[in-house]
């Protein structure tokens, strides 16, 4: 025999190794369960932000193109009368434009235009301008999936991040003060 | 079987309805296409249906973008990429292999390849205790005459 030591390491080596393999398997199942499958990474980050000619919803003879925003550090929000979640995140956005944080630009989703004027009317407009995208086609080059979507733009163009769904205070807090704070540093 | 039957067909009839009236004049031929296409394209709303399944107005939208790039004469990969420019890789039912996806495409390789090796290992070590606990008999000759000789006596008893 190769010695006794030498069989009892084999042997507890054939209850550790499934074991350890148990375990690593635990723990990416359990980053798994942490993680939204809703949150899908945007390929759009530190990429120029797509650009596109839309009506105002306010003119309708008027038009806006991300270009105008050249120079700014802004966050475009994308939003419609029919979106629930929408409603939950409006009061931040207002806050956000009542405190001068940051130029917010809306993209009005897929909406009507008469739905959309009054539910700004009821709600509170928080936008410098919003964008009228009737059929949703900026949406689709923006790589929108569901409203509320906001991206932060930089002064060169350049998307720097997306927010999925609702932006929350502590959103405000914790992600997109620091961001605007390194952007227009 | 029959009551299972009838809700079960009754729900493709609904879906073949829904994608019908989707369009007034669907041309067949590009119908067809986007039909093998939008199988391969994730809806990001209903995330485990495709594009060409799901009823969400997105679904829709892109189905019908997909239709506008067909007869403007893309081809498939021109309509793939142009959705992964938008949503990324996680669109593509079949995911590319890349940096981020390489362990995802190797590691049924690698663990089919790591099973057979073990296996492998194991039944060489088994042999080789089995070999070891109960050793073959030493080939002696002169041992070997005398049980020769001794069957042949016992098949001589016999004969008498």
């Amino acid at each position: 025999m190769a010695g006794e030591s030498g069989g009892n390491a084999m042997k507890s080596l054939k209850y550790v190794v499934p074991l350890a393999i148990f375990g690593i398997l635990c723990v990416f199942l359990a980053i798994g369960l942490t993680k939204d499958p809703r949150k899908v990474p945007s390929p759009f980050i530190d990429k120029p932000a797509p650009l596109f000619t839309l009506a105002k919803l306010h003119e309708p003879e008027a038009t806006f193109s991300p270009g105008q925003m050249l120079g700014k550090v802004w966050m475009l929000n994308v939003w419609a009368s029919w979106c629930v979640s929408c409603r939950v995140e409006h009061p931040v956005l207002n806050d956000m434009s009542r405190k001068g944080i940051v130029a917010i630009v809306g993209l009005n989703y897929k909406d009507q235009r008469a739905d959309a004027t009054k539910w700004l009317q009821q709600h509170g407009n928080p936008y410098l301008l919003s964008a009228w995208d009737i059929d949703g086609k900026v949406g689709i080059d923006y790589g929108v999936y569901g409203a509320p979507e906001t991206f932060v733009i930089d002064k060169q163009g350049v998307i720097r991040y997306k927010h999925i769904g609702p932006i929350s205070p502590q959103d405000v807090e914790k992600i997109l003060l620091p961001l605007f704070a390194k952007l227009n540093a | 079987m029959k009551k299972l039957l009838a809700p079960l067909l009754l729900a493709f009839c609904a879906g073949a309805w829904g994608q019908s009236t989707e369009i007034a004049n669907p041309d067949p031929k590009v119908e067809a296409r986007l039909k093998s296409i939008a199988h391969e394209l994730r809806c990001l709303v209903c995330q485990n249906q495709t594009i060409a399944d799901s009823d969400a107005p997105l679904a829709v939208d892109l189905r019908r973008q997909t239709r506008v790039m067909i007869a403007a004469g893309k081809s498939d990969d021109e309509i793939r990429s142009y959705m992964v420019e938008r949503y990324g890789d996680f669109v593509l039912y079949k995911p590319p292999f890349n940096a981020a996806t390489a362990f995802l495409w190797v590691a049924p390789g690698l663990l089919i390849v790591g099973g057979l090796a073990g296996l492998a290992l194991m039944i060489r070590r088994r042999r080789d205790a089995m070999a070891a606990a109960a050793p073959a008999p030493a080939p002696d000759p002169a041992r070997r005459k005398e049980i020769e000789a001794l069957l042949a006596a016992d098949e001589d008893v016999k004969r008498k």
